[in-house]
C-alpha cells in the first residue's frame, strides 16, 4: 500500500479532493466506454469488405439534430462537474480558521523545510509534527507558506492536495488528519538541482504525546555535561563556519541559512529526508554532503578525521 | 501589416500589465509622482506626425511629389523630435533624479515599455529615412503607394502605442 | 507530367552536389522550406527521443546513478524545450507550408522570402539552443545546457541562482525562432485569406486552411508574450531589472502568468494541425465527405478563442483566489465541449462509410483513441482541487505525452504516410509501415498508459531520482520498457522514408483517391504547382470531377 497514494485520505482536504475524484473519474470512464464503444463499432463495422469495390457509399454531409445533441449532452456534463468543482474549491479555499487551529510558518528553502510554530516559540526542520485532530474539539492545523529561494511546492497526497510556497506570495493551506502516524510526501515544484531529495515527513501525534513534543522543543540545547570530547566537539562547531548557517537555541549559534539543530536527534533523518540519521550518516554528512545529496547547499567544511569525530559526537547530544 | 501589428500590440499588452501591475509596489527608489513630468509637447508632435504621413500618402496619390515630400521629411523631423524628447527625460531621470532600469520596479518597468516604445518608433524612423533617400535619389513613383501605405500603418500603430503608454505612465501611474 | 519531371530531375541529378544543395539553402519554394523544416524536425525527434530515453534509463529503479542530477535536470529541460519549438512546431509549420499552397490552389506562399527567412531563424535557434551543451553554464555555475526546466519558472532563472549562461541560451535560442514563428503565421494568414484559387471561398477551403488559419492567429497572439516575458527576463538578468526579482519586490508569479498565456494557446498551435490532418484523411480513407463541415470550422474557431483563456489551469497550485481558480475551471471545461464536436465528427464521418486501413489510416485510428482518452484525462486536471494532487505529478505528465504523442504525433505519422506520395512521387511501403505502427503503439502504451500510475500515487515530476518504498518502483520499471519499442518503431519509419524514396513504388497524382487540390497535381509537383489555376465550385473539386452525376456542389 503506497504511503502517498492519493486514493487513501487522511484528512478533511483530502477527504475532500477524493470524494470530488470519484465522481469526475466515473464521469469520464462512462464517456470513455461509450465513445471507445462507438470507435470500435465504426471500426469494425464498416471497413471495407471488399477491396476491388470502387462504389462510394451514401455521402452524409451533416445533420442539424445529431450535433445538437452531441453538444448540449457535454455540455450539461460540463456544467455538473463545474459545480461539483466549484463547491469543494471553496470548501477547502475558503474556509475560516477556528479558534483552536494550530499555526505552523513553513519555509521552503532550497533543499530543506523550515517549521516554525510562532505560538508555541518552537523552531524545526524536515520533520513536522502535528497533532492529531478530534472531530468532537477541531484543532485543524493552518500552514502559512513562504520561500527563502526559489518556488516549491507542499505535497503530502494523504493529507491534502499541493500548494506551492513561492518567494513574495505568501499561501496557506489546512490539514486536520484523522489518524495518527507518519505521513510522506516530497516538494512538488521543480526548485534546483536537489528538488528530488526535498522529502517531506509529517508525524501526527495524538493530543498528549505532541504536547510533550512541544515541551521538548521549546528547551534550550541540553547543556552536555562536562565530557570534555563533547566540550571539544561543541568548540570546533562554534569556531568553523557552521555557526553562519546553523542555530542551535542557548548557545552562540544563530544562523538560519540552514536547518536549526536545537533538536537535531529528535529527527529520524537528516538532509531533508535523503538520509537516515544515524552516526555512520550524520559523519558523512558532514564530512562531504555532496556523497549523500550532490549540489546541496552545505558545503565540505574540510574537516579532520578528528574534528569531525568531535563535532559528531556534540551534535549527537542535541535531542 | 496587420498580423505583424497583432504580434506587436499583444508584446506592448504584456509591458503594459506588468506596468500596471508593479504601479505602487517599488520598496525603495523615486516614485513616478516624484520624478515625472508628462511630455506633453513631445508627445503632440509624435501624434501630429500620424496626421503628416497621412497627408503625405495623400499628396503621393494625387502625384504632388513636392507637397509629399515636404509632408514626409516634416514627418520624420516630428518623431525625431520625439525621440530627442525621450532622451532628454532619460537624460534627466538617470543624472539628476538617480532613476536607472535597476533602481527600482518603477525605474524597471518604465523604461522597458518607454524604452520598447521607443525602439519601436527608431526602427519606423529608420524606414521612413530609407524613404526619404529614395526620393531624393529620384528612384519614389506614384506606383509605391501602397507600400508607403503598410509603411504609414506601421506608423499610426506606434503613435497609438503611444496613447496608451502615456496614459498608462503619466495618468494611471501617477 | 510525369514524364516531364522525371526528366527533369535526371538533368537534376547530374547536376553537381554543391549547386543542388546550394539551391535547398537558398530556396523560396513553398514546398522545398516545407520538407526543410519536417526534415530539422525530425532529426530533433531524435536528439529529444534520445534525451527522454537517458531520463527512463535513470528513473527504470530508485536511487539508481546512471546519470548525476545535474545532468537529469538538464536532460528534461532540452527534452521538453526541444520537442516543443524544435519538432512540434517545425512539424506543424512544415507541412503547413507544404500543403497550404497547394490545397488552395495558389503557386506559392504570399511571401516566399519572408517564409524562408523564417525558416532559417527557426533552425538557428536550435543549434543555438544545442550549442548550450558545449557553451553552456548550469544552475550555480554546473556548466552545460539549460536546466531551468522548459518553462523556466522564476526566480530559479535569476542571476543569483542561475548563475551561468544556460539560461540565456534558452531565452535567446526560444526568442530567435519566435520570431520565425510569427513569420510564418503572417504568411499563412496571408496567403489564406488573400490567393486562394477562384471559386474557392472562405466556406469552400479544405478544413486544413481554415484550421491552420487559426493557428497561424494563435501563434500571432500567443507567441508574443512569450518573447515579451523573455525580454523581461533578459532585462532582469542582464540590467539589473526586477521584473521577477521577488528579493527586490518582483513577482514570480507574474512570470507564471505570462509564460502560460503563451504556454496554453501553444498546445493548441499544436494540437489543431492534427485535426487537420485527421479532418483530411479520415473523409479519403472512409470514403465520406466530413460530417459537419461548418461545425468543424466554428468548433475550431471557438477553441481558438477559448484557449486564450483558459491559462492558469496550469497554476491552480500557486495560490489564486477560490474564484479565480473557479473561473479557470469553468474555462477549461468549456474548452472540452467544441473538442469533443470535433470527434463526434470524424467518427460520424466513418460513420457508413467504407474504410480502408491504409497505414496513414491506422494512425488516425490511434489519434481518435488516445485523443479521446488524453482528452477525458484533461478534463480530470481541470477539476482545480483534483488538479492540487495531479498538477506537478507524473499524472499530468502522461496527460500531456498523450495529447502531444498519442494524439499530435501520431497524426503526424499519419499524414506523413499520406503525403509523401505526394511529395516524392513513391508510395510508402505498406508492410513496414504497419510494422512501424504497432511496435509504436505497444510501446507508446506499456509508457504513457502505465505512466498514470506513479502520479495517482504520490510521485512528483522532474526528480532524478525516487525513494523506494513508496509504491513507484514497478510502474517505473514498465514506462521504460515501452521505450524500447517507440525508439524500434521510429526507426523502422526512418528506414521506411529512406527505403521508399529510393525504391518505392511510383505514386502518380492521386494514390489515395483523394478530393483536394494537391492531388490534381503531379507526385512530386512541379515548382510552379499548377499549370493552370484551378477554379472551383465546392468543397472536394476532385470528388466533383469524380462524379460529374453526383457533385458536391449540389449539396452544399
Amino acid at each position: 500500500m503506497s504511503p502517498t497514494n492519493i486514493f487513501a485520505p487522511a484528512s478533511t482536504p483530502a477527504d475532500s479532493i477524493f470524494g470530488l475524484s470519484i465522481f469526475v473519474l466515473l464521469t469520464i470512464a462512462a464517456i470513455f466506454v461509450v465513445v471507445g464503444a462507438l470507435l470500435v463499432y465504426v471500426v469494425l463495422k464498416f471497413r471495407s469488405k471488399n477491396p476491388d469495390d470502387r462504389s462510394e457509399p451514401a455521402q452524409i454531409y451533416g445533420s442539424t439534430q445529431v450535433e445538437l445533441a452531441w453538444t448540449i449532452v457535454p455540455g450539461l456534463i460540463v456544467v455538473a462537474l463545474f459545480l461539483a468543482s466549484a463547491r469543494v474549491i471553496a470548501s477547502i479555499q475558503d474556509t475560516p480558521r477556528p479558534p483552536g487551529a494550530l499555526e505552523v510558518v513553513v519555509t521552503g528553502h532550497q533543499y530543506w523545510w523550515e517549521y516554525r510554530y510562532p505560538g508555541l516559540n518552537v523552531v524545526t526542520a524536515n520533520e513536522l509534527h502535528v497533532p492529531l485532530n478530534d472531530p468532537a474539539h477541531p484543532a485543524p492545523t493552518f500552514l502559512t507558506l513562504l520561500s527563502a529561494d526559489t518556488d516549491h511546492s507542499f505535497w503530502v497526497p494523504r493529507l491534502g492536495g499541493k500548494t506551492d510556497l513561492i518567494p513574495n506570495h505568501p499561501n496557506s493551506m489546512w490539514i486536520d488528519p484523522r489518524e495518527p502516524g507518519l505521513f510522506l510526501g516530497q516538494c512538488a515544484q521543480y526548485c534546483g538541482t536537489q528538488h528530488a531529495k526535498m522529502l517531506l515527513r509529517v508525524y501526527v501525534q495524538p493530543r498528549e504525546e505532541f504536547d510533550r513534543w512541544v515541551r521538548e522543543q521549546q528547551q534550550p540545547a541540553k547543556a552536555g555535561g562536562t565530557d570534555a570530547t563533547i566540550t571539544a566537539g561543541r568548540r570546533v562547531f562554534e569556531s568553523t563556519a557552521c555557526v553562519n548557517c546553523h542555530a542551535v537555541s542557548g548557545t552562540p549559534a544563530k544562523g538560519t541559512f540552514g536547518p536549526d539543530l536545537t533538536h537535531l536527534m529528535s529527527r529520524e533523518t537528516i538532509a531533508a529526508g535523503a538520509a537516515p540519521n544515524t552516526h555512520e550518516k550524520l559523519r558523512l554528512w558532514i564530512r562531504n554532503p555532496d556523497t549523500i545529496k550532490p549540489a546541496s547547499k552545505m558545503p565540505a567544511m574540510g574537516l579532520s578525521d578528528q574534528d569531525l569525530d568531535l563535532v559528531t559526537a556534540y551534535l549527537e547530544t542535541l535531542r | 501589416m496587420y498580423c505583424l501589428i497583432t504580434a506587436e500590440a499583444a508584446i506592448f499588452t504584456i509591458f503594459v500589465v506588468a506596468y500596471l501591475f508593479y504601479i505602487g509596489k517599488s520598496v525603495t527608489g523615486p516614485k513616478p509622482n516624484d520624478v515625472l513630468h508628462a511630455p506633453v509637447f513631445y508627445s503632440v508632435c509624435l501624434l501630429a506626425s500620424s496626421l503628416t504621413i497621412h497627408a503625405a500618402v495623400r499628396k503621393l496619390v494625387a502625384g504632388n511629389m513636392a507637397a509629399f515630400a515636404r509632408l514626409w521629411l516634416l514627418t520624420i523631423v516630428l518623431g525625431g523630435t520625439f525621440l530627442y524628447g525621450t532622451a532628454r527625460e532619460w537624460a534627466h531621470l538617470i543624472v539628476d533624479e538617480g532613476l536607472t532600469v535597476s533602481t527600482n520596479l518603477f525605474g524597471t518597468t518604465y523604461y522597458s515599455l518607454v524604452g520598447l516604445h521607443a525602439f519601436h518608433v527608431t526602427v519606423g524612423l529608420m524606414a521612413l529615412i530609407i524613404v526619404a533617400l529614395f526620393y531624393f535619389a529620384a528612384q519614389l513613383r506614384r506606383e509605391h503607394t501602397e507600400r508607403l501605405e503598410i509603411l504609414s500603418m506601421y506608423w499610426h500603430f506606434v503613435d497609438a502605442v503611444w496613447a496608451v503608454v502615456f496614459t498608462v505612465v503619466y495618468v494611471i501611474g501617477v | 507530367m510525369s514524364t516531364n519531371t522525371s526528366a527533369l530531375s535526371e538533368a537534376a541529378a547530374t547536376r553537381p552536389l554543391t549547386l543542388r544543395l546550394h539551391e535547398w539553402v537558398t530556396t523560396v519554394d513553398h514546398k522545398r522550406i516545407g520538407m526543410l523544416y519536417i526534415l530539422y524536425a525530425l532529426v530533433f525527434l531524435v536528439v529529444g527521443g534520445i534525451e527522454a530515453a537517458i531520463m527512463r534509463l535513470q528513473l527504470i529503479r530508485p536511487n539508481n546513478d546512471l546519470v548525476s542530477p545535474q545532468v537529469f535536470n538538464q536532460m528534461f529541460t532540452m527534452h521538453g524545450t526541444t520537442m516543443i519549438f524544435f519538432v512540434a512546431m517545425p512539424l506543424v509549420f512544415g507541412f503547413a507550408n507544404y500543403l497550404v499552397p497547394l490545397m488552395i490552389g495558389a503557386r506559392d506562399m504570399a511571401f516566399p522570402r519572408l517564409n524562408a527567412f523564417s525558416f532559417w531563424m527557426t533552425a538557428l535557434g536550435g543549434l543555438f539552443l544545442y550549442f548550450s551543451f558545449l557553451g553552456g553554464d548550469g544552475l550555480y555555475g554546473g556548466g552545460g545546457a539549460p536546466d531551468v526546466g522548459w518553462f523556466a519558472y522564476a526566480p530559479l532563472t535569476a542571476k543569483t541562482f542561475s548563475v551561468g549562461h544556460s539560461t540565456d541560451f534558452w531565452t535567446l535560442s526560444l526568442l530567435v525562432s519566435g520570431i520565425g514563428s510569427v513569420g510564418t503565421a503572417i504568411n499563412i494568414i496571408a496567403t489564406i485569406l488573400c490567393m486562394r484559387c477562384p471559386g474557392m471561398t472562405l466556406g469552400r477551403m479544405p478544413l486544413l486552411a481554415w484550421l491552420n488559419l487559426t493557428m497561424a492567429g494563435l501563434v500571432i497572439l500567443a507567441v508574443s508574450p512569450l518573447t515579451a516575458a523573455q525580454l523581461m527576463l533578459l532585462i532582469d538578468r542582464y540590467l539589473g531589472g526586477h521584473f521577477f526579482d521577488t528579493q527586490g519586490g518582483g513577482s514570480a508569479v507574474i512570470w507564471m502568468h505570462f509564460f502560460w498565456i503563451f504556454g496554453h494557446p501553444e498546445v493548441y498551435v499544436l494540437v489543431i494541425p492534427a485535426f487537420a490532418f485527421a479532418s483530411e484523411m479520415i473523409p479519403v480513407f472512409s470514403r465520406k465527405a466530413i460530417f459537419g463541415y461548418p461545425v468543424m470550422v466554428l468548433a475550431t474557431v471557438a477553441i481558438g478563442f477559448i484557449s486564450m483563456s483558459v491559462w492558469a489551469h496550469h497554476m491552480f497550485t500557486v495560490g489564486m483566489t477560490s474564484g479565480a481558480n473557479t473561473f479557470f475551471v469553468l474555462s477549461t471545461m468549456a474548452i472540452s465541449v467544441p473538442t469533443g464536436i470535433k470527434i463526434f465528427n470524424w467518427l460520424a464521418t466513418m460513420w457508413g462509410g467504407k474504410i480502408r486501413f491504409a497505414t496513414p489510416m491506422l494512425f488516425c485510428v490511434g489519434f481518435l483513441f488516445q485523443f479521446l482518452i488524453g482528452g477525458l484525462t484533461g478534463v480530470t486536471l481541470a477539476v482545480a482541487p483534483f488538479d492540487w494532487h495531479l498538477g506537478n505529478s507524473y499524472y499530468l505528465v502522461a496527460h500531456f505525452h498523450y495529447v502531444i504523442v498519442g494524439a499530435i504525433l501520431f497524426a503526424a505519422f499519419a499524414a506523413f504516410y499520406y503525403w509523401f506520395p505526394k511529395a516524392s512521387g513513391k508510395m510508402c511501403s505498406e508492410a513496414l509501415g504497419k510494422l512501424h505502427f504497432w511496435l509504436f503503439l505497444i510501446g507508446f502504451h506499456l509508457t504513457f498508459d502505465f505512466m498514470h500510475i506513479p502520479g495517482l500515487l504520490g510521485m512528483p515530476r522532474r526528480i532524478y531520482t525516487y525513494e523506494s518504498g513508496r509504491g513507484w518502483d514497478i510502474w517505473n520499471l514498465i514506462v521504460t520498457i515501452g521505450v524500447v519499442f517507440q525508439a524500434a518503431g521510429i526507426l523502422v519509419f526512418v528506414a521506411n522514408l529512406i527505403l521508399s524514396y529510393l525504391r518505392g513504388k511510383a505514386a502518380g497524382n492521386d494514390p489515395w483517391d483523394a478530393w483536394t487540390l494537391e492531388w490534381a497535381t503531379s507526385s512530386p509537383p512541379p515548382s510552379y504547382n499548377f499549370a493552370v489555376i484551378p477554379a472551383v465550385r465546392s468543397r472536394r473539386p476532385l470528388w466533383d470531377l469524380k462524379h460529374p452525376e453526383d457533385p458536391d456542389w449540389r449539396y452544399e
